[in-house]
C-alpha cells in the first residue's frame, strides 16, 4: 500500500482535480460545491448513502453527466459540458459501470480490440495479443471467443475492467461493480481491483465494500446530499469518524 | 389435417371454381393468355429470337426502381433516424418535420405535387435535362443495366426520388425505434471508451439496431416494391403503368393483371424469403 503522506505533497501536480463543482437537476442539487483533488497513484473511495451524489460525481470526471458550475480538470486538460476533444481525455479515463455495458453483439475479445484498434490505431493482431494479455490477468482468457451473455455476473465485470485496462488508461473510474453481482462473485472482481491497485494504478472507486476500502483506498470520500461531508484516510474514517452523518452512515452499514 | 381444414379447402375450392364460371359463361370472356404472354416476351421478326416485351420491361425497370430507392431511402432513414435521437434541437425539428409531412399526406398526393417540384425545379438546376441522351455515357450496356432507356432518364430518376423520399420516412421511424430500443449504458460504455460519436453508432449501437430492426425493415422494403406501383400515376414507365396500357390496347384486362399480380408476388415473396434467411442467420450469430 502507497504511504498515505504522499497525496498530500503539494508539488505532485494532481492527476484530478475538481473545485466548486455543482450540478442541478432543476430545483435538486446533485452535486453542491465539490472540492476534490486526486494524485497520481492514489487510490480513493467514494461512499455515502444511495442518491448521495457518489456515481454522479465520477461520473462528470469523464463528462457522462454534464456539471454546471465549477472547474474539473483531468491530467492537466480542464473538461467542459460539449467540449471538442473529450474523446482524447476519456481514453485515458478507464470506467466500470455497475452493469457491465459489455457489448454483446461482440465476443470478449472483440469487446476489448475495439477501443485500441479504433482509438489508438492498432492492427488487430497487435490489439488481441494486448487483448488476450488482460484477459490472462482477469483469468477468463479461455472465455475469449464466447460472447457476454455466456458468461457469469462476475466474468462479464472482470471482462469490463480487462476492456478498460485495454486502452492503458491513466486512471480508473468504477461505478459500483460489485453491487448487481451475485454474493459469490464479488470476490473475484475484488481480487482483480486490489491487484491493479497493488500494480500503482490511479483509482475512484465508487463501492459499499468497506473491506476493500480498508485494504485499498489512501483516502475515504464520504457523501452526502451531493456535497462532500468527509474525507480521510480509511483508518480515521472507519474508526473515529468525525461527522455525525458518517457515524449514522456507518452504523447502519454495520448493523446488516 | 382435420375434417375443419379439409371443409375449409373445399370451399375455397368452390369459390374458385364459381368465380371462373361467372367469368367464362356469364359474362362470356373470352381468355387469350397468348396475346398477353406476347406483351411478357416476343420473337423478334429480324432476328428470329426472343426479346423481352413491355410487361419485362416494366418488371425491370420496377425491380432498378426499387433497388435504387430501397438503398436511397436507407441512407435517408439512417441519417434521419439518427437525427431523430440527436441532442441537437435543428435536426430533431428537420427530421420530425420530415416524418411527420409525409407520414400525413396520401401517398399520391405527395408524389403528384413532389413530381412536378422535381421534374421542373430541380432536375433543369442539377442539370439531368442536358445530359446528352445519345453520349457515350450513357449509351453503354453498363449504364442501361442500371438505369435503363437513357431517353426515359428523368422519368426513372423522378419516380425513384419520390417513391424513396416516401418510404425513407417510414424507414426513419423504424431507425427510431430501433437507436431507441438499445440500452443507455452501451451508449456510455462506448463514450467512456474514447470511441468518437460516429464509431459509437457504427461500432456499438448501430450493429446492435439493425439486429433489431431487420424484420420490420424486409416488411418496409417489400412495401416498398409494391408501393412503387403509385408512381405509374406520374408516367414512370414501370410494371403498373406498362400494365395498364397493355391491358387497354389488347382488352384483355383480366390476363394482363393476373400476369402483372404474378410478376409482383413472385418479386415480393422471393425477397421475403432472402429476408427470412438473413434474419435467421443474424439470430444464430446473436445467440
Amino acid at each position: 500500500m502507497t504511504n498515505n503522506a504522499d497525496q498530500t505533497t503539494p508539488q505532485s501536480t494532481p492527476i484530478v482535480e475538481l473545485v466548486g463543482v455543482c450540478k442541478w437537476y432543476g430545483e435538486f442539487s446533485a452535486l453542491y460545491d465539490i472540492n476534490l483533488s486526486i494524485s497520481n497513484g492514489e487510490k480513493v473511495v467514494i461512499c455515502g448513502p444511495s442518491g448521495s451524489g457518489k456515481s454522479t460525481l465520477i461520473r462528470c470526471i469523464n463528462q457522462l453527466e454534464v456539471h454546471q458550475a465549477g472547474t474539473i480538470t483531468v491530467s492537466g486538460r480542464e473538461v467542459k459540458p460539449e467540449m471538442k476533444g473529450i474523446e482524447h481525455i476519456r481514453r485515458d479515463v478507464g470506467m466500470v459501470f455497475q452493469s457491465f455495458n459489455l457489448f454483446p453483439h461482440l465476443t470478449v475479445v472483440d469487446n476489448l480490440t475495439l477501443g485500441p484498434i479504433r482509438n489508438l490505431g492498432m492492427s488487430k493482431d497487435d490489439a488481441t495479443k494486448t487483448a488476450m494479455e488482460y484477459l490472462e490477468r482477469v483469468q477468463i482468457a479461455e472465455q475469449a471467443d464466447k460472447f457476454p451473455v455466456q458468461l457469469s455476473g462476475g466474468q462479464q465485470q472482470r471482462v469490463a475492467i480487462a476492456r478498460a485496462l485495454c486502452m492503458k488508461p491513466k486512471l480508473m473510474l468504477f461505478d459500483e461493480p460489485t453491487s448487481a453481482l451475485d454474493p459469490e462473485m464479488i470476490s473475484g472482481v475484488l481480487d482483480v481491483m486490489i491487484e491493479l491497485a497493488n500494480d500503482g494504478m490511479t483509482m475512484i472507486v465508487v463501492t459499499h465494500e468497506m473491506g476493500f476500502a480498508r485494504q485499498v483506498a489512501d483516502r475515504v470520500v464520504f457523501m452526502d446530499n451531493g456535497e462532500i461531508v468527509e474525507i480521510a484516510d480509511p483508518e480515521t474514517f472507519f474508526n473515529n469518524p468525525t461527522t455525525d452523518r458518517a457515524q449514522l452512515f456507518l452504523s447502519q452499514l454495520l448493523s446488516h | 389435417m382435420t375434417l375443419v381444414d379439409l371443409v375449409l379447402f373445399g370451399l375455397v375450392a368452390a369459390l374458385i371454381a364459381y368465380a371462373a364460371y361467372r367469368v367464362n359463361d356469364v359474362l362470356v370472356y373470352h381468355w387469350n393468355w397468348s396475346r398477353v404472354f406476347n406483351f411478357v416476351i416476343r420473337v423478334d421478326e429480324d432476328t428470329g429470337s426472343l426479346v423481352p416485351n413491355l410487361l419485362l420491361q416494366g418488371l425491370a425497370t420496377t425491380l432498378r426502381l426499387a433497388a435504387w430507392a430501397t438503398v436511397l431511402a436507407t441512407i435517408i432513414g439512417l441519417v434521419m433516424g439518427y437525427w431523430r435521437t440527436s441532442k441537437n434541437l435543428t435536426l430533431r425539428i428537420i427530421s420530425r418535420c420530415y416524418v411527420e409531412l409525409i407520414r400525413n399526406i396520401p401517398p399520391v398526393v405527395f408524389i403528384f405535387i413532389f413530381y412536378f417540384f422535381v421534374s421542373s425545379q430541380l432536375f433543369p438546376v442539377i442539370g439531368i435535362d442536358s445530359i446528352d441522351r445519345e453520349g457515350a455515357l450513357v449509351t453503354n450496356s453498363v449504364f442501361q443495366f442500371f438505369f435503363g432507356d437513357p431517353k426515359l432518364l428523368s422519368n426513372f430518376l423522378a419516380g425513384m426520388l419520390c417513391l424513396a423520399l416516401f418510404e425513407a420516412a417510414y424507414i426513419t421511424e423504424i431507425v427510431r425505434a430501433g437507436i431507441q430500443s438499445i440500452d443507455k449504458g452501451q451508449w456510455e460504455a462506448a463514450r467512456a471508451m474514447g470511441l468518437s460519436r460516429f464509431n459509437v453508432l457504427r461500432d456499438v449501437i448501430l450493429p446492435q439496431a439493425i439486429r433489431k430492426i431487420l424484420p420490420p425493415l424486409a416488411g418496409q422494403f417489400i412495401t416498398l416494391i409494391k408501393d412503387s406501383a403509385i408512381v405509374s400515376l406520374i408516367s414512370i414507365q414501370e410494371l403498373t403503368f406498362l400494365a395498364t396500357e397493355v391491358a387497354s390496347s389488347t382488352t384483355k384486362v383480366f390476363e394482363t393483371w393476373i400476369t402483372v399480380a404474378a410478376m409482383y408476388f413472385v418479386l415480393c415473396y422471393g425477397f421475403a424469403s432472402v429476408f427470412r434467411y438473413l434474419e435467421k442467420r443474424a439470430a444464430k450469430a446473436n445467440r
